[in-house]
């Protein structure tokens, strides 16, 4: 089978709201120009199109559906779409390469989460007949999950803050990320909380936004760009919605699709963790060290585009190795209440 | 390394029906897996992953339902994939888990489609009206309704040509014990003289709105080989997608149909469909769309598909019978539709198709489209490998 490589990256700046339709496509036709621009390549090149979003973020119906107006008439693509954050579609345009049929995909995900109240509508995600009628929304959530974690001394809330005052400090230099300001922990524990234990800075932003990969057969990378970040491990797995079944301090599914990717011994890891206690499992569950950066875009904590957050995850790690600055890393994208579902990739030079 | 063969190992539905009170989504969709598991004769642990598809979430007020169905679907622990590409995501759920064995990632996966229309109100969810888009306003026959006058204005062809597509499709469901609607007694006169819904579609000529659920187990070489009567292997499989709306669409004929068509018939070696191939079960939710598609689909020239129709040849018993199932005439949960078309498609050349098996069915098409004819899914199965 064809070894896959991520040959570009472009994303929509991060912001708390846009003024656009909720189907994307002003946020996603710069984006399109800025990867094409990028890698050479142009409609008539891509093999296959894979999109993730979300109708209820929308609000609406076949919200997709008007996307595919930001590529563009003729010729018809071959085109596949998933109800799920787009590093699952990336994930769906890696088969594709894979099995040899296509040997180039534009992946992409959007979504304008200010057109509802997010937390609210994440909440319909959890089981129609004797969850969601009791109305847990997803803050609510995590922080029942913060709460076992603490209280099992997992961690702490200082553990915690310095999560979020390592991502600012970090986005101060990520032109693309909404909350850039740079903040000490001792002022951040300071703050009141938001849903105990959360405060404002445990929380991910809610975010408008949209990102696009670009994917390649090794073969065909290396005619495209100078250090193609080859896939040597993507994975993903779900846990069981049932919360009260579940260890909510551990992430199985994390630590599954981890073991099968191959994941280990990465300089850099970009992790999809919308609250601050869920970076410190997911670091427990992927078994990354001291020694090992995690998130230098400044992460979720600074910048959470539903259904395109956790590609953006996988574009960015990609990027430390398209620039020269690493040669092996790790991306992770979640899905679902508590972290139920989460895709694991590794990316090498090639 | 080419492509690894696929192959369907068994496939299950569940009784459609416009309501089905009697079950939860979890009950829903486990009928039709247990029924699947039983016929591919594999259990849990064979699974390697689940690939889910269905139309818009709002069509049950869930949003992501995959995700409190992961226990009931068997994929806490596994990859879980949600495909959804409006009316042609049941087959392109069957596509994306065909990729799954095709790229040589997993030897079995689960494919699960389906449609619970009574937990929420569809017409509700296909009204909120989008700022800076044509509303529609009445439905999905509303829209398609004058597609369908421009394919009799354009193929002159006769007006009763719908009431025998609509005549044959629920004598065809009478003989599917799954079907939603069963009218073994129904007529060419009976439909002409049923309520004018949206002109000229008449009530009898349009797909009813179904709860109901499709799932099948697709394998590897080895894991169809051990299928008892052989397995149905892929031979081709194609997906294209148009924008909506763009001046110059033809939304009677769409590019995007051809080119999937094309695509289909050049990876499996077709030149002459109409010859190659014994059955078809094609995406029919209003009757004039099966003269429309066979055009669409390379089966008859354009402006001809009415007279391959009017000559019987699509009936059980001729050249290319449609929808021997009943199709989306007869069933229709709308997330499961195309699923059911593919299953359909996979259980003639089986020989698995019970009352309405097609003699000598060796090679089987199944088809979806979605959207505005836009969004178009297909797959060739045979009794051979490829």
């Amino acid at each position: 089978m064809k070894d896959v490589a991520v040959v570009g990256f472009a994303q929509a700046p991060n912001v708390r709201r846009t003024h656009g339709t909720t189907n994307g496509v002003e946020m996603l036709v710069p984006v399109f120009r800025e990867v094409f621009d990028r890698t050479g390549l142009s409609k008539q090149d891509i093999g296959f199109w894979c999109s993730g979003s979300s109708d209820y973020l929308a609000g609406r119906a076949f919200s997709f559906v008007a996307a595919v107006d930001a590529i563009g008439a003729f010729p018809p693509i071959h085109e596949s779409h998933v109800e799920m954050d787009a590093a699952w579609a990336l994930y769906e345009a890696w088969l594709k390469i894979r099995t040899g049929e296509v040997d180039t995909a534009l992946v992409y995900g959007f979504g304008k989460s200010s057109a509802g109240t997010l937390r609210r509508v994440l909440a319909l995600q959890l089981d129609p007949y004797v969850t969601a009628p009791l109305w847990p929304d997803s803050i609510g959530i995590a922080g029942l999950q913060a709460r076992l974690g603490l209280e099992a001394g997992l961690w702490s809330e200082k553990d915690m803050a310095e999560v979020a005052a390592r991502s600012r400090a970090d986005a101060a230099g990520n032109p693309y990320a909404q909350v850039r300001e740079p903040v000490e922990v001792a002022e951040l524990l300071d703050a009141p909380v938001v849903a105990d234990p959360l405060r404002a800075h445990d929380i991910a932003p809610v975010t408008d936004g949209a990102a696009v990969v670009v994917l390649a057969s090794a073969e065909r990378a290396r005619d495209l760009v100078e250090r193609p970040a080859v896939i040597t491990g993507i994975e993903h797995r779900v846990d069981s919605p049932a919360l009260g079944s579940r260890d909510l301090t551990r992430s199985p599914s994390t630590e599954a699709a981890a073991r099968a990717a191959g994941a280990g011994e990465v300089t850099v890891a970009e992790l999809h963790a919308p609250f601050t206690h869920q970076e410190l499992i997911l670091r427990e569950a992927l078994g990354l060290g001291a020694g090992v950066r995690i998130n230098p875009s400044g992460g979720p904590l600074t910048g959470n585009p539903m259904f395109s957050a956790g590609l953006a995850r996988i574009g960015e790690a990609a990027t430390r190795i398209l620039d020269g600055t690493a040669e092996r890393v790790l991306a992770h994208a979640t899905s679902g209440p508590a972290l139920q579902q989460n895709l694991v990739a590794v990316l090498e030079r090639d | 390394m080419a492509k690894q063969l696929t192959a369907v190992l068994g496939t299950g539905q569940t009784h459609h029906r416009a309501k089905r009170t009697d079950v939860s989504m979890p009950g829903l969709i486990r009928e039709a897996v247990d029924r699947a598991l039983e016929d591919a004769q594999v259990d849990w642990p064979d699974i390697d992953a689940v690939v889910l598809g269905k139309a818009p979430d709002m069509f049950e007020g869930v949003m992501m339902p995959e995700l409190f169905l992961a226990d009931a679907l068997g994929a806490t622990g596994k990859p879980l994939l949600r495909v959804h590409t409006a009316g042609s995501v049941g087959g392109s759920t069957a596509l994306v888990a065909a990729t799954l064995i095709q790229a040589g990632v997993h030897r079995r996966v689960l494919t699960v489609a389906y449609e619970k229309q009574s937990e929420s109100n569809a017409m509700w969810a296909l009204s909120i009206l989008p700022p800076f888009q044509m509303p529609v306003g009445a439905g999905a026959g509303g829209y398609f309704a004058p597609h369908v006058r421009s394919y009799i204005r354009r193929s002159g062809a006769p007006t009763h040509v719908g009431a025998i597509v609509a005549a044959k499709d629920r004598r065809n469901g009478a003989l599917n014990p799954y079907a939603h609607l069963r009218q073994p007694d129904i007529t060419v006169e009976s439909v002409q003289a049923s309520q004018m819904l949206w002109d000229p579609i008449r009530y009898d000529e349009t797909c009813p709105s179904s709860d109901g659920a499709c799932a099948m187990v697709l394998g590897d070489e080895a894991a169809g080989d051990a299928v008892p009567g052989g397995a149905a292997w892929l031979h081709a499989t194609a997906m294209r997608t148009e924008p909506t709306t763009f001046a110059g669409r033809d939304q009677v004929n769409p590019q995007a149909g051809r080119d999937a068509a094309a695509a289909l018939w050049r990876d499996a070696g077709i030149t002459d469909p109409m010859s190659e191939v014994d059955v078809a079960e094609i995406y029919v939710p209003f009757s004039w769309f099966e003269p429309m598609w066979l055009e669409n689909l390379g089966f008859a020239p354009e402006g001809e598909g009415w007279k391959v129709t009017e000559s019987g040849e699509t009936a059980l018993g001729g050249r290319l019978p449609v929808n021997p199932s009943g199709g989306v005439l007869s069933s229709n949960p709308i997330g499961a539709s195309g699923m059911l078309r593919f299953s359909e498609a996979a259980k003639q050349v089986m020989g698995r198709a019970g009352d309405y098996q097609v003699d000598g069915a060796r090679t089987a098409l199944g088809h979806a489209y979605g959207g505005g004819s836009q969004f178009f899914a297909m797959w060739l199965v045979g009794a051979d490998k490829p």
